[in-house]
Parts: structure tokens; sequence; C-alpha cells
């Protein structure tokens, strides 16, 4: 410590003595000063515990925000009569109490006792069944985002409508369009069935494949656990500060394609940033050309894209919503990247 | 039936003191078997549990805010998180949960400013919130001997001084023809009179604020009415020994000493509730404070060395009678300050509203003109402006 404040009065003297030829030469001392008080003011209060302000990665569930991650679900595949593929999945609803954050319990209703729900992958053109049971209490659907018929739909009143306790409906269609979607209930009261953590994520790869990498599926998320319609943790995968204390590990200058989804309910909008780099964004996923070169993007409900980045530099380096309430309310996270 | 009168009976031959405590005995074995077999019938309790926390006690340090919390719903209570201004937060004293009426004082790690406005919220382990507001905030300073000695300083300001420099009308009071008196009587009473209802607004709003699991605004009334009883049975016991009450009511001297007490109570709630402003940082000290009080407490003296205008107290009276109205704002402030509590301080503001109820009981019989009248035109003149003084008065000051 006495050495990094040692650097920084060296840093000014130097900063003083040298003419200044062009106005970013002071910017650049200027930030290298102040990263040397980072460095020095590290200990202070606020910064009790290491990251956050609780230990999201001590928080046990039937189900682990990390496996989370790279758990692909590519389901029970035969070959049909016509040579298309047919990818069979049961998804049975359930009523399972949750830990949000550290001794904070919430009463859920989830797909397969996880929230998110499973991660579905097909390829395009595949023929998608998917069997649903109801184990729940309450009725409930599975609605799916994507191109098909309206008896595959998953609304009341249509097709097989509303699945009763107990019930069971099979929900049949193309794999269509390529790209990243998202299934949810969308039984009536709409925002509670989604904010009690109905919802998962449908992955359809496009015919050519895209580039090998390391794949992580993110579903932004939130928990109003007072029912006041406001949410009180904030988190990508169900558990605030879940990344914090437990990083995601990535592999230096190798690919990594994140799959981020938002399903929050009772905020408009949410986002997504990256510190120390840049991702191509392909918005939906629905094509294979990126439209931004960014390190932010803002998504509405059921707003998801695709996020394809190399990290240059080893270290820990955040991602969190760049709205600073959810990054406070547990919606952070650190990548570790190593060599 | 035959059988329950021969029982009747039976009991009644019994000694009195333990028929007395039949009914007693009856009921802890009533009680007793009831929780051996765990309540029969009454099954499981429906519904979540009920938590409602109430927050006592608000400390600032650098860097740390202090909440004592207190349990004040029928079950037990666990925080599992804390949040302030919307961001979690780490915090240290949560440990297990917080039974019935029992509390826990959490130490939350926030590089707070002064002067802004805090939200902490706390979550409990079924995800409800209960919300406390710092609504400025501002260092609670240490209780060492440097602050007793400004809340000493303050209490002295604004109730021994202007209180004794009150009693000084005494030489006037004794110089007026007796109508005259009636008025400055009257003028007392509405002083009093406006004291008991600022006192019991007073005391219904602290109630609104401290754990209602112990009576809220019932306390008000209770401490009302209890310390109008113990004044009242004080005051009788005193005049059965003494036994030279006079015609129309007590004498001057018991009177002054009544009125004393119940000012004294009043002073006291005026000291809690500057202690109170100054620990949380709401109270600007200065003249403008001082002076208002003193004005406004001036008259309390007035109302002391009314009823003694006709008898000669000696210097040692007067200042004892001084010290006893006056000298409870230095403790108030010192308990404001310090080891303040909502509920107790509630119960105070009530027994203080009792006590003046109580003095203006006692005070009223000499206000009574030649006619036998109480609310004669001057009375209610006197009675009217004491009150518009009061109001008047306690504009300067607002704690």
């Amino acid at each position: 410590m006495l050495g990094a404040s040692a650097a920084t009065a060296g840093a000014a003297v130097l900063h003083k003595a040298v003419p200044h030829a062009h106005p970013w030469d002071s910017d650049a001392h200027a930030a290298s000063g102040h990263g040397h008080e980072m460095t020095a003011g590290n200990g202070h209060a606020g910064h009790t515990t290491a990251h956050a302000a609780f230990d999201g990665a001590s928080v046990s569930n039937r189900f682990d925000p990390h496996e989370i991650l790279r758990d692909f679900d590519y389901g029970k595949t035969s070959r049909l009569p016509n040579g298309r593929t047919l990818r069979e999945w049961e998804l049975v609803a359930g009523d399972i109490e949750i830990e949000v954050a550290p001794g904070v319990k919430f009463p859920a209703w989830s797909y397969n006792n996880r929230i998110p729900g499973p991660t579905l992958r097909a390829r395009e053109g595949d023929r998608v069944r998917v069997t649903f049971l109801n184990g729940s209490k309450h009725p409930h659907t599975i609605h799916w985002h994507g191109i098909h018929p309206a008896v595959a739909d998953g609304v009341p009143g249509i097709g097989s409508g509303q699945i009763e306790p107990g019930g069971k409906a099979v929900y049949e269609f193309d794999a269509e369009p390529f790209g990243l979607h998202l299934y949810h209930c969308h039984v009536r009261p709409l925002a509670e069935h989604i904010a009690k953590g109905m919802y998962g994520t449908l992955i359809i790869d496009p015919k050519e494949p895209r580039p090998e990498a390391d794949e992580l599926v993110m579903v932004m998320n939130g928990f109003d656990t007072n029912f006041d319609r406001a949410n009180e943790v904030y988190a990508v995968n169900t558990v605030g500060f879940a990344f914090m204390d437990k990083p995601i590990v990535v592999k230096r200058d190798s690919l990594t394609r994140i799959y981020l989804v938002n399903v929050l309910e009772y905020d408009p909008i949410n986002s997504f940033h990256v510190h120390g780099n840049f991702f191509d964004y392909f918005p939906t996923g629905t094509s294979k050309t990126p439209t931004e070169l960014t390190d932010t993007v803002m998504l509405c409900q059921g707003q998801r894209g695709i996020l394809e980045l190399k990290f240059p530099h080893a270290g820990r380096f955040m991602f969190h919503a760049h709205q600073s309430e959810f990054t406070e309310l547990g919606w952070q996270g650190f990548f570790e990247v190593r060599d | 039936m035959e059988a329950g009168t021969t029982a009747l009976r039976r009991a009644g031959r019994l000694p009195a003191w333990a028929l007395g405590l039949l009914p007693l005995l009856l009921i802890a074995v009533a009680i007793g078997a009831f929780a051996a077999l765990d309540g029969p019938g009454l099954g499981e309790r429906t519904g979540p549990p009920v938590e409602e926390l109430a927050v006592e006690k608000t400390t600032l340090k650098p860097g740390v805010i202090e909440l004592t919390v207190r349990n004040d719903g029928p079950d037990a209570v666990r925080i599992a998180q804390v949040t302030v201004n919307d961001a979690f937060v780490s915090f240290t004293g949560a440990d297990g949960s917080i039974e019935r009426l029992s509390t826990q004082t959490l130490r939350i790690q926030e590089p707070w400013i002064e002067g802004q406005a805090y939200e902490v919220a706390l979550l409990t382990s079924t995800g409800a919130t209960i919300t406390h507001s710092i609504d400025v905030a501002a260092e609670t300073p240490d209780a060492d001997l440097g602050f007793f000695g400004l809340m000493a300083l303050l209490g002295l300001y604004v109730g021994v001084i202007p209180v004794a420099l009150g009693m000084l009308w005494l030489p006037w009071v004794r110089s007026i023809p007796s109508a005259w008196l009636r008025v400055v009587m009257a003028l007392t009473v509405g002083l009093l009179l406006f004291l008991a209802i600022d006192a019991t607004l007073e005391g219904f709003e602290l109630a609104g604020e401290g754990a209602q699991a112990f009576g809220g605004v019932a306390l008000v009334l209770l401490g009302g009415v209890a310390s109008y009883l113990a004044l009242t049975g004080i005051g009788e016991w005193i005049a059965d020994r003494r036994a030279r009450a006079r015609d129309s009511g007590a004498s001057g001297s018991h009177l002054a000493l009544l009125v004393a007490i119940g000012i004294g109570l009043h002073n006291l709630g005026e000291g809690l509730a500057i202690g109170v402003s100054y620990a949380t940082g709401a109270l600007a000290l200065g003249a403008f404070l001082v002076v208002g009080f003193a004005l406004h407490n001036t008259t309390e003296g007035l109302a002391i060395v009314a009823p003694i205008a006709s008898e000669k107290p000696s210097w040692k009276r007067l200042l004892a009678l001084g010290l006893i109205a006056g000298g409870p704002a230095i403790a108030g402030a010192w308990i404001g300050a310090s080891a303040f509590n909502s509920s107790v301080a509630a119960f105070l503001f009530g027994a203080g509203a009792g006590a003046i109820v109580q003095v203006i009981v006692q005070l009223s019989p000499t206000v009574r003109d030649d006619r036998g009248r109480v609310l004669h035109p001057a009375a209610v003149a006197g009675l009217l402006g004491g009150m518009a003084l009061m109001f008047t008065t306690g504009l300067l000051v607002s704690v």
C-alpha cells in the first residue's frame, strides 16, 4: 500500500514536471493515478466482504445456477419416416421452494424443478414434441416463442388450452426459425405465473452450425419476495450474486458464446454489460451476422440475443445489468479468464 | 341441581381465602392440562407466519448504521438480508430468529452521507420486507461526559431557568386583588390545558412509532389514567394526614406542589423530545430554540406561584418547587438522547397529560367567583388567554 501511494505521488510529480504536448496526455496520467488510488482503497468500508453484500454461491437449491449455464437438453431423438429428426421432451410443472439469496425463501413454480426451466436445444427443421404434465396445484401452460400452428401456442382457450393440475398436454411443432427463443406459462394472472419462475430457454441451432465455442445460457430474472409487484432480488439464473464469489471460468482468446434471455417481470427493461471487453451481438440469434459490436445491450421482457466474445486478457472481469439498482440487488457476476 | 347446591353449601364452609384461591387454582390446572395436551382440537395455525418488527433505535456511526429491532408480532422472525436504498449490504448481528418481544441489533455496513435520506429494508426468511426510513442522516453523538453536560445545560436553559424566572411573578400575584388573581388562575388553567392536549398528541405520535405489542396508543391513555389516579391518591393521602384542606379545595402549597409535579412531567417530555431530536441530528441547536422554550416555559412558573399567592413560602420551598417543575427537562434530555424507547416515551407523555389534567381539576375551584361559577366571563377570558399564550410561544419552538 505504501508503495502504491509513493508511486501515485511520483506520477503526480512527474505529471507536473513534464510539459503537455496534447490534452490526452494529461488524461492518461489522471487515469493511471486513479488506478493507484483504487488499489490503495480496497480495504475500505463497504468492501468488508470480497465482492458483494452476500455470497450467492453459498445458496443451495435443487439446481445450481452454474450448472444451468452449460446444461443443454437435446431431448430424446428418433428418426421420422420422412427422414427428419424428432426430438421429445417431458416437462413437469411443480411447486417448489427456492432460495433466491442466503436465507431468503421464495415459493416458486417451476418446469422440472429448476428455474429457469431446462434449456431445450433443437436444430432448425427438427420436429419438436413436448409432453407437458402439470404437477403443480395451479393451472399452467407452455407458450412457445417461434413459428408454429395455433394449437401448439400454449395459451388458454386454444388447442389444449389451460392445463389444470394433474392434466397433460402435448405440444408439437417444427423448429423454426433458427435462433434463441424462450418458453413460458401463459395462464392469467400472467405476471404472477412468469414472476414465479415458469420460463425457460429454447435454442434452435442453424442447419450450418455456429463456430465451436464455450456456450453459456444466462436467463436474466428477478423475484418479488414480498408480493408488492417489485423485485427484491435480481439475478442471472435465479440466485443473486451467484457468480461473484464463484466466477464463471472461461478460456483466454477462445470464443465464448452467451445465450442471453430476459424474462424479468415488473421492470420494463433489463440490460447486460461486460467489463474490459466488447462482444458481437446477434439479436434473437436469427442471423449469423452481428448487428453491433458493443459492451452493453438493453432488452425488454421476452427479448433475447446471442453474444460472442473472446477475452484477450486474463483476470477477473465483471458482468452486470447496467441499471445500478439491479446490479446491487444481485444481478452481477465475474468472468474469470484463465490461460 | 341438587348436587350443585350441596357442593356450594360445602364450599361455603371453606375459609374465605381458600374460596378466593379456588378459581385461580382451577385455571392453573386447566392451563397445565391444555399445554400438556398441546391444545387439543386446535390443530396447526392457518396461513403463513405474521412477521412484524419495530425499529426501536437507530445509531449512525461513520460507515455503519445500527438498528435495534423488536419483534412485536406473534411469530418468530429471522432477518435474512438487508438492503439500504435498494442495494444489498453487508451486515452482522442477525444471529438466529428474533422471538416475540425480544430484540436484535444489526450492524449494517453503509458509507452513508450526512444530510441524505436512507431507506433500510429488512428482508426476512420468508421474503417479507420491513422498511425503516432515516429522514436525515447524521452521526449519533457519543454518550460521553461532554454530551451529558450539554444535555444538562439545555435542560437548564429550557426547563429550570424559565420556570424559576416565571416564579418571580409571586410578589405581583400577591399584590393584585382577588378578582384579578382568579383571572391569573384561569390563565394558568388555560396554559395547562394546552400542555395536556400537546402532550397527548405527542404521545400518540410516539406510540405509533414504537412496538405495537406493548399497546401503542393505549399506552398513552393508560399513562394518563395512571398518573391522574396516582396524583389524586397521593393528594388525598396528604390531605387526610394534614386534614387542613381549604373549603373550596386543597391548600395553596399542596396545589403548588401538584402543579409543579404536573409541569415537571410535562418538562420531562419536553426534555425527551429535545434529547431525541439532538441524538438524531434533527435539532437545530441555537439561541432561537432556547429563547422560544424560555418564553414558553416562563409562563409555567406563574402557574406554580399563583396558588400560593396568599401564603408566605420559604425560598427553599420555592426552589424545591422550581426544581420539581423544571429539573425533569434535564433528565428527559439525557434519557431522550441516550436510552430512548418510543413505547416508554409514549407512556411518559400520557403520564404527563394525566398529571396536568389532575392539576387542572385541583386548580379549578380557585377560579370560582363570588357566585360560585367556575366559567365566569373573566375566567373564560383567562383560559383562552392562557391557551393563546402557549400556542403563540409554542410557535417559536418545534422539536
